[in-house]
């Protein structure tokens, strides 16, 4: 049996949220940290399994190194307009992105 | 008989023969959408049934004949809306196709609609998606499974006569056993992610959901292949999938996975008979063991939810879409537990240690299949779920999709026949098909040996699944 591991609190479910650039609610919070738990025990089971002569699998393909030309492909550019067109705020042709640095000014 | 309750082989055919029209066709689905979308939620948009019949006139001499197809939401679809069941996604119009429903059209597939899933394909009953849940036709109490949720629905309600799906961990073939259909889930890199919203990149596979077999077979011949604008596409040029239809499976070995899995003694005891069905064709089955699937769970969830967190971090609100205050709380769940096992200090631990285990499922699939041709399995642990049952359950997916996973982790192919039906309460069970990478034409084989032979495909017993 693998020993049952501390519960996660709602801070580091806050601290988490904050690398992830979300926002929690407390209530929010809460409720993850429960599930953290009950998930990261399904995930710490793994260790039960020998590994020791185990390389990792990152992509199941086989394939390596899949080069081709650096061209440009005239069918896959967007105009100007196409560009923005999904854009919520605009201005003179350009995207406008929320200010990150100096909010409080 | 009506229209939409033929299969797309059979329309196909009629339509070449002439005996029916394309407008008959999209009249008759039309008005199947008509009766039955509203109380399903299955589609989140649809395109005007007028200019879809022009384009499916051109489009007559291609292999899909212009016949209607549904789309999952996840797909890009120039100009036409697509959310991935996130309100995230409210409004965006993508400026470009994917490759996988531009191929589809090009080879005469008409795309008549995008399809309901759970949000970003997080879940398996469509209960997560933010435009709320779909119902399952074959029974309205019931969850269609997800995330292809939709597409799976489409079908059984003939609302369409294919549908296209995704499948990272039992997307396709879960839903597609819960609602009665059959789900193929290709070979990793056989169809292209090109303009699918990624979730699980090193998994994320794209395929057909349909009626039959064959019509599957049909549809993964239009979309496969290798795609310049996605790397991890194979070179291997695909072959003619429906190659292998009506060929016999005679001395094919066929090894049947069990686990002693809680509440799994029920249905292997409804599933366990149709096995002989292999052997009345001359097959051999044998029970075998397998690498303890509750293991996938754990790997899957770590290198997922890594992925996850990864590909969702682009949703910025700024070039389109809407900020992340709009994620649901699955999104938000699966983005965090990546964010945390992939830390600065926690990713050899978990992340690693995740990658190492699917490492063994691989070799445990390479070891059995020196002894046997195809694995077989039952799709899901159970029939479909009721309404609401993913409330309070953080790893309700992984659980439902367990049987599944091991599979998809190792980049095999599968696919979900119907293999029972309850006549209480007409729900289905679907017997999963695994073979060695890029085989698709065994599990296509075999489903198909097996689908006619039965009497579980109610588009070709209808009389039997009115009983």
């Amino acid at each position: 049996m693998t020993k049952k591991n501390t519960p996660f609190t709602s801070a580091q479910m806050q601290h988490v949220a904050q690398l992830a650039n979300l926002e929690l609610t407390d209530t929010q919070a809460k409720k993850l940290a429960t599930a953290f738990t009950e998930t990261m025990e399904v995930v710490n089971r793994l260790q039960q399994l020998d590994i020791s002569s185990v390389e990792p699998t990152h992509q199941v393909t086989g394939l390596t190194n899949r080069w081709r030309e650096d061209e440009v492909d005239k069918s896959q550019e967007f105009t100007q307009e196409e560009a923005l067109h999904n854009a919520a705020h605009t201005h003179n042709g350009y995207f406008v992105v929320p200010r990150i640095v100096n909010q409080d000014s | 008989m009506k229209l939409r309750s033929l299969t797309l082989a059979e329309t196909r055919k009629k339509i070449l023969e002439k005996s029916i029209s394309q407008a008959d066709v999209y009249n008759d689905i039309f008005a199947s959408i008509a009766e039955s979308n509203t109380e399903l939620n299955v589609y989140l948009t649809t395109v005007d049934k007028k200019s879809a019949l022009e384009k499916a006139s051109a489009q007559i001499s291609n292999e899909l004949a212009g016949l209607p197809i549904a789309v999952k939401d996840n797909f890009c679809t120039r100009d036409m809306e697509t959310t991935a069941s996130s309100t995230v996604l409210k409004g965006f119009k993508p400026q470009f196709e994917s490759t996988v429903t531009k191929k589809l059209q090009e080879n005469g597939g008409v795309i008549i609609g995008k399809v309901n899933l759970d949000a970003w394909a997080h879940g398996s009953s469509t209960e997560t998606s933010q435009y709320g849940r779909s119902l399952n036709p074959r029974n309205l109490e019931h969850l269609p499974g997800g995330s292809s949720g939709g597409s799976a629905a489409a079908v059984a309600s003939d609302m369409c006569l294919a549908a296209l799906g995704t499948e990272t961990a039992g997307s396709i073939r879960q839903p597609a056993a819960w609602c009665g259909v059959v789900g193929l889930k290709p070979t990793y890199g056989r169809c292209s992610r090109y303009g699918v919203a990624s979730m699980a990149s090193s998994t994320d596979s794209p395929g057909p959901l349909a009626k039959t077999v064959e019509d599957a077979a049909l549809v993964l011949n239009t979309i496969a292949g290798p795609d310049k604008y996605d790397a991890t596409t194979s070179p291997k040029p695909a072959p003619d999938f429906t190659k292998t239809i009506g060929k016999s499976i005679n001395d094919m070995k066929i090894g049947y996975i069990y686990h002693d899995l809680k509440g799994l003694e029920t249905t292997a005891a409804l599933f366990e008979p149709q096995l002989k069905v292999f052997e009345k064709l001359g097959a051999h089955v044998e029970k075998v063991d397998a690498l303890d699937p509750n293991y996938s769970v754990g790997s899957y969830t770590v290198f997922q939810r890594g992925e996850v967190s990864s590909n969702l971090a682009r949703y910025d609100g700024i070039r389109y879409g809407k900020d992340r205050s709009h994620f649901g709380e699955e999104a938000k769940r699966r983005i965090m537990l990546g964010t945390f096992t992939l830390s600065k200090g926690l990713a050899e631990k978990y992340y690693s240690l995740a990658q190492k285990v699917r490492t063994l499922y691989i070799q445990d699939y390479e070891k059995l299949f020196k002894e046997y041709d195809v694995l077989v399995s039952l799709s899901s642990p159970g029939f479909a779920k009721k309404i609401g049952a993913t409330e309070g359950e953080s790893m309700f997916g992984e659980l439902e999709d367990m049987l599944l996973e091991p599979s998809s982790i190792s980049g095999l192919p599968g696919i979900s026949v119907p293999c029972y039906r309850d006549p209480k309460t007409n729900l289905y069970l679907g017997l999963n098909i695994v073979a060695p990478q890029w085989r698709e034409d065994l599990v296509i084989q075999v489903g198909h040996a097996f689908e006619r032979e039965t009497k579980w495909n109610s588009w070709l017993n209808i009389n039997e699944s009115n009983d």
